[in-house]
């Protein structure tokens, strides 16, 4: 019995100075193990008196149970300080900025037209191209400005050759539409045009969104809808829209649409030259002599048409006082878009 | 168009004010961008008539006049004009009057003479720059009237910016027409007094192309006073309107164009010979014109000559010889209407837009020509006296605009519309319009004035209906959500989709100039044939691009410039080439890339490298759905550095380049760190696919690793792809994990070392199957390329 209590103290205190999980496992082997000293002592048991057998067996259950349960913790503790250590080692400055952390940004433009396009979409339009080099005939005759016409005027034209132009607005693309699709249809049309024209408030690169939308029952009052819907969507806020005639040779009515001022809601400011208004859009029924060169019936068929510069609607939505910064292409304006 | 508003109110004298005629004119469709304000001078300016001048005692170039403003006495004023002189009328600033720039006229003593005033050009008044002598004014003028009064200097003027189609707007008559209609108050005229013939003399008309000139007015005006003056009123009109007072008779004919709309034409009648013929040019013609030019007349320009040749362009501009000058005592009136569309054309080829053939390429009244020969005839003669010949009409009826009735339906004004417009309403619109309706069963049979050039179908009456009705009294109805045409193929990506890519990737969108330096261009792409712009706007901006590369490194040429050391851009947009002579307009992505790979470099600073531009490319092209139809191989391009220079084919054509920029190109854009570029065609990349299953193994993968040797020179796709061809369907994954050489490999060769992954997707692979399998792929590699297991 003396020999079994000198085991348990050396035991449990070997155990309990185990450095770490390598000598635990050892100290297991050496106690616990098939022949350990303990397991040994087990094996004593059968060979004592009667007697003696049942206080002997209790004393050496009992040790073989405070060590296994010592083991156990102790295997605990070393395990909670291994991590402890590696957790320590494995410190570093969270702050340091990660690897390739950046992202791109879309040029404003473009921005601008993607929101064009879905808000448009939601309401079943379609979104079309065209060419830039366009011919004479889908930029000025199939739109009812014939050669001599004095809007002709109004289009300050890049030509390439007699019958080739940089096309001067996204109208062209409605005519193109109209040749390939039948009504109903509803189609929006983005890109770039060029007027030879450049100075503080013109470049001679710009962006328009062309619309169109044809079918039977197409009123002026649909028009009005649909654009007051869009601007309000465009702006997130409840501007008031208002329609003027106005004179394109492709629609008949012809309207400009101003909202009020986006900046001053009304009073006045310098963006909106103190008139409260801004003029955004033009737009109207579909002339029939469009309808008459793309082969849509007049009779059956209304439309309406609007045009739209992709630049001053960008302007106004992230308030850029210059619009030459479009093009401009630093990438410190661009990054503000981000 | 300038309209004064004390002007237009001689023809609309109910009309309200001039900040709501132009509100209204504005939302009747007649927009008006602005008013300026006409300041009057002090009140203490008046007429007054020197009486007396004599020479300054101790100045040379003063002198000393007495001037009467219908006081007791007159006021000594001392002054330097030098067209000072006894007997004329001019501006005095009494004692206390306040001039621009804060002036204020004082009792002054001008070396030893006392000045009670000072006498005033229109300078120093602040009415134009005109001072070079103090004013002139009417010899009928009241003295000691205020000038506020004699001239009517206070007004406002409305700048009305009329829309093409309105031509009939174009003059104070047309105006005030429509906000007689706007404001519902009645039209007055000027009174006309048709001035009775008082000789006999006529002068011949002869119009060969009546379809170009379907009626010419004329009158001779014989024995006016040459030393006649245009009255005060008109040029006080005519400047208000932007218009510089001439001579009387060229001011009286812009006086009745800005009036009544009819441009007309003063001539000489002692340098006409014999008399008027309208036709078209011959070749060889000239003619020296009236601003000084000379110009070659086009052959079938609509001319006016004499017996002897040209003597005005129709229209446009008179000549020079036959034009008023100083001495002209006899004159020859024109008023004619020609047919806008053989104005229009000449004008502008010849680039002379002037005032008339602005009015007449937007259409004038058919019906105006006898007025204003009339008012002309009645204004010049009440000035400078004269005996008015007979009135000369030559017409050819048939070929005058013709004006036909227009039938306009209820429901199709409903529908076009979507409101109902009462009938009564219509009717009033119309009729205000001076237009003639009668009234049908289903609509409305309608007859547009003469001078409604634009009205020519019921599309217009519905227009007209709607513009005076108010476009804001029409409901907003709710869009109506119709299924659009097939928005957008699964199988054709959206372009956006892989600008988002590069986007998410770090790149700028930047969008360039379609037209680019030409130079510049031919240095990325030299020898290639670009369309050229007939007009540019400048030299550097003056071809269309063939390649977005140029644009792009022109925009990180100024960004470097700027300090922006590490860029990574993009531009999506059209290309313009010629292909066999045909011009081909087509889609591209490009990008370009340099400096260090992370804007912090705290780990080490890693530059961009051509496998940086290169992974960009792939990634776009794993995005097309379409990886397996795209290939590199080493090429050839210009503005590519020839060693890191890739060519990207789609099923064997080339579609897009990647590479770094030649070290001599980005010499010479004066960037001082290598760059790299890509460009890829947007179509090729947006032809995809529907994705199509096919069922996913459920037996275990075998990988293998193999180390090939091959000479130096074989490509890595090349080995690769033998690999994969050899592999056949049981290789379902390649992947390159080593490129060595060194050591152990034999000079002039490399060691590439693959981890092939083998699969069957119906059973388990047997060892002997896979070995079979890596020795036909040893043995292709072997055979196609000479390429050796590395052991």
């Amino acid at each position: 019995m003396e020999n079994l209590e000198s085991l348990a103290r050396e035991s449990v205190e070997a155990v309990n100075q185990a450095a770490d999980a390598d000598s635990l496992e050892r100290l297991r082997v050496l106690y616990l193990g098939k022949k350990g000293l303990v397991t040994e002592q087990l094996k004593l048991i059968s060979t004592l008196d009667p007697e003696k057998r049942r206080s002997f067996g209790q004393a050496v259950n009992a040790l073989k149970q405070e060590l296994t349960e010592t083991i156990r913790s102790r295997g605990e503790n070393l395990a909670g300080q291994a991590i402890e250590a590696r957790l320590e080692a494995e410190r570093i400055d969270v702050t340091l900025p990660g690897r390739h952390a950046t992202s791109g940004s879309w040029h404003p433009i473009s921005r601008t037209i993607a929101r064009m396009e879905d808000i448009f979409a939601s309401l079943g339009f379609d979104s079309a191209e065209g060419p830039e080099i366009e011919d004479d005939f889908y930029n000025f005759e199939a739109l009812n400005i014939p050669a001599d016409h004095p809007a002709r005027a109004m289009h300050d034209t890049f030509y390439v050759d007699d019958k080739s132009v940089l096309r001067t607005h996204t109208s062209p693309v409605q005519v193109r539409y109209m040749l390939e699709h039948k009504p109903p249809l509803q189609v929006i049309a983005p890109g770039r045009v060029y007027r030879c024209d450049s100075d503080m408030t013109h470049t001679p690169m710009f962006h328009q969104v062309e619309g169109l939308a044809v079918g039977e029952g197409i009123t002026f009052g649909h028009l009005r809808g649909v654009l007051s819907y869009f601007l309000r969507e465009f702006f997130e806020t409840d501007l008031k829209v208002k329609f003027r005639p106005s004179y394109f040779p492709f629609t008949e009515p012809s309207a400009e649409v101003d909202i009020s001022c986006v900046f001053c809601g009304g009073p006045g400011c310098r963006v909106c030259k103190h008139t409260g208004w801004i003029e955004i859009l033009g737009c109207g029924m579909v002339h029939p002599e469009v309808f008459r060169h793309v082969g849509v019936d007049y009779e059956k068929y209304t439309g309406y048409a609007f045009g739209m510069g992709v630049e001053r609607l960008t302007l106004l939505r992230y308030g850029v006082d210059d619009l030459r910064l479009f093009f401009d292409n630093d990438v410190s304006f661009l990054a503000q878009f981000q | 168009m300038l309209i004064s508003e004390s002007w237009l109110k001689t023809w609309v004298r109910t009309a309200p004010g001039a900040e709501e005629i132009a509100a209204s004119l504005t939302m009747a469709g007649l927009e008006v961008g602005s008013i300026e304000h006409f300041e009057p001078v002090s009140p203490l300016v008046v007429v007054g008539e020197i009486v007396k001048v004599e020479d300054h005692p101790k100045a040379d170039k003063l002198r000393v006049c007495d001037v009467d403003i219908g006081r007791a006495r007159p006021l000594s004023i001392v002054c330097g004009a030098p067209n000072a002189r006894v007997g004329i009328k001019s501006a005095v600033a009494m004692i206390g009057a306040e001039l621009p720039g804060k002036v204020k006229i004082a009792k002054t003593r001008i070396r030893d003479v006392v000045s009670s005033g000072m006498l005033c050009s229109s300078k120093e008044l602040g009415i134009d720059d005109d001072g070079a002598g103090i004013m002139e004014l009417d010899a009928r003028a009241k003295k000691g009237a205020s000038l506020n009064e004699h001239l009517g200097l206070e007004d406002n003027v409305l700048d009305v910016e009329l829309t093409p189609n309105r031509g009939d707007c174009l003059s104070v008559a047309g105006i005030a027409r429509e906000a007689a209609v706007l404001f519902g108050v009645p039209l007055s005229g000027p009174g006309f007094k048709p001035v009775k013939p008082a000789t006999r003399t006529k002068f011949g008309v002869s119009i060969k192309v009546p379809e170009d000139c379907p009626r010419y007015a004329g009158r001779v005006i014989e024995g006016i006073d040459v030393n006649a003056r245009t009255p005060d009123w008109i040029k006080e009109r005519l400047r208000k309107c932007g218009l510089r007072p001439i001579s009387l008779a060229v001011d009286i004919t812009n006086y009745v164009m800005l009036e009544i709309g009819q441009p007309m034409h003063a001539f000489d009648l002692d340098r006409l010979s014999r008399g008027i013929i309208v036709r078209h040019a011959r070749k060889g013609e000239s003619l020296d014109l009236l601003d000084g030019s000379h110009v070659e007349i086009p052959a079938g320009t609509l001319i006016i000559a004499d017996y002897r040749g040209p003597v005005a362009l129709a229209g446009i501009m008179g000549g020079a010889d036959s034009a008023i000058g100083a001495e002209t005592t006899n004159i020859f009136l024109e008023s004619a209407c020609f047919r806008p569309g053989a104005v229009a054309g000449r004008a502008r080829m010849l680039g002379m837009q002037t005032d008339a053939s602005h009015r007449f390429e937007r259409g004038v009244d058919p019906e105006l020509q006898v007025t204003a020969i009339h008012r002309a005839t009645e204004l010049l003669v009440a000035a400078a006296g004269g005996k008015a010949g007979p009135f000369i009409d030559e017409a050819h009826p048939r070929e005058l605009p013709k004006h036909a009735d227009i039938t306009l339906r209820r429901d199709r004004l409903r529908d076009m519309l979507g409101v109902n417009v009462p009938e009564r309403e219509v009717i009033r619109i119309l009729s205000r319009l001076d237009m003639n309706v009668r009234l049908l069963r289903k609509g409305w049979r309608v007859k547009a004035p003469s001078r409604r050039y634009d009205i020519q179908g019921e599309h217009d009456l519905i227009e007209e209906v709607a513009r005076v009705y108010g476009y804001d009294r029409i409901p907003e109805l709710p869009p109506r959500v119709e299924p659009a045409h097939r928005r957008q193929r699964e199988s054709r990506r959206p372009l956006s989709q892989f600008a988002n890519l590069l986007v998410d990737r770090g790149y700028r969108e930047v969008i360039t100039y379609s037209f680019v330096d030409p130079a510049l261009q031919g240095q990325v792409e030299p020898g290639k044939s670009a369309i050229a712009l007939r007009n540019p706007i400048a030299s550097n901006m003056g071809v269309m691009r063939t390649s977005l590369w140029t644009g792009l490194l022109q925009t990180v040429g100024s960004n470097y410039r700027r300090q922006h050391r590490r860029l990574r851009l993009f531009e999506t947009g059209h290309v313009f080439n010629v292909e066999q002579g045909e011009r081909r307009e087509s889609s591209r992505i490009g990008a370009i890339l340099t400096g260090p790979i992370d804007r912090d470099a705290w780990q080490g600073e890693r530059r961009m490298d051509f496998f940086d531009a290169k992974g960009d490319v792939e990634a776009l092209l794993d995005a097309s759905g379409c990886r397996g139809a795209f290939s590199f191989a080493a090429g050839k391009h210009p503005a590519l550095h020839p060693g890191q220079c890739a060519r990207i084919s789609r099923s064997g054509r080339t579609v897009g380049w990647v590479g770094m920029l030649h070290p001599a190109l980005q010499q010479s854009i004066d960037l001082d760190q290598p760059v790299y570029l890509f460009e890829l065609d947007a179509e090729a990349l947006r032809d995809s696919r529907v994705p199509s299953y096919s069922p996913v193994s459920r037996f275990p993968a075998t990988t293998r690793d193999l180390s090939i040797l091959v000479d130096d020179d074989v490509p890595a796709a090349k080995l690769r792809d033998t690999i994969a061809a050899a592999g056949g369907r049981l290789l379902v994954d390649l992947e390159l994990f080593d490129i060595y050489q060194g050591t152990g490999v034999p000079e002039g060769q490399k060691s590439l070392s693959f981890t092939l992954t083998l699969q069957d997707s119906s059973r388990n692979l047997t060892d002997a199957e896979v070995e079979e399998g890596m020795r036909k792929i040893l043995n292709s590699v072997e055979k196609k390329l000479g390429g050796k297991l590395r052991t």
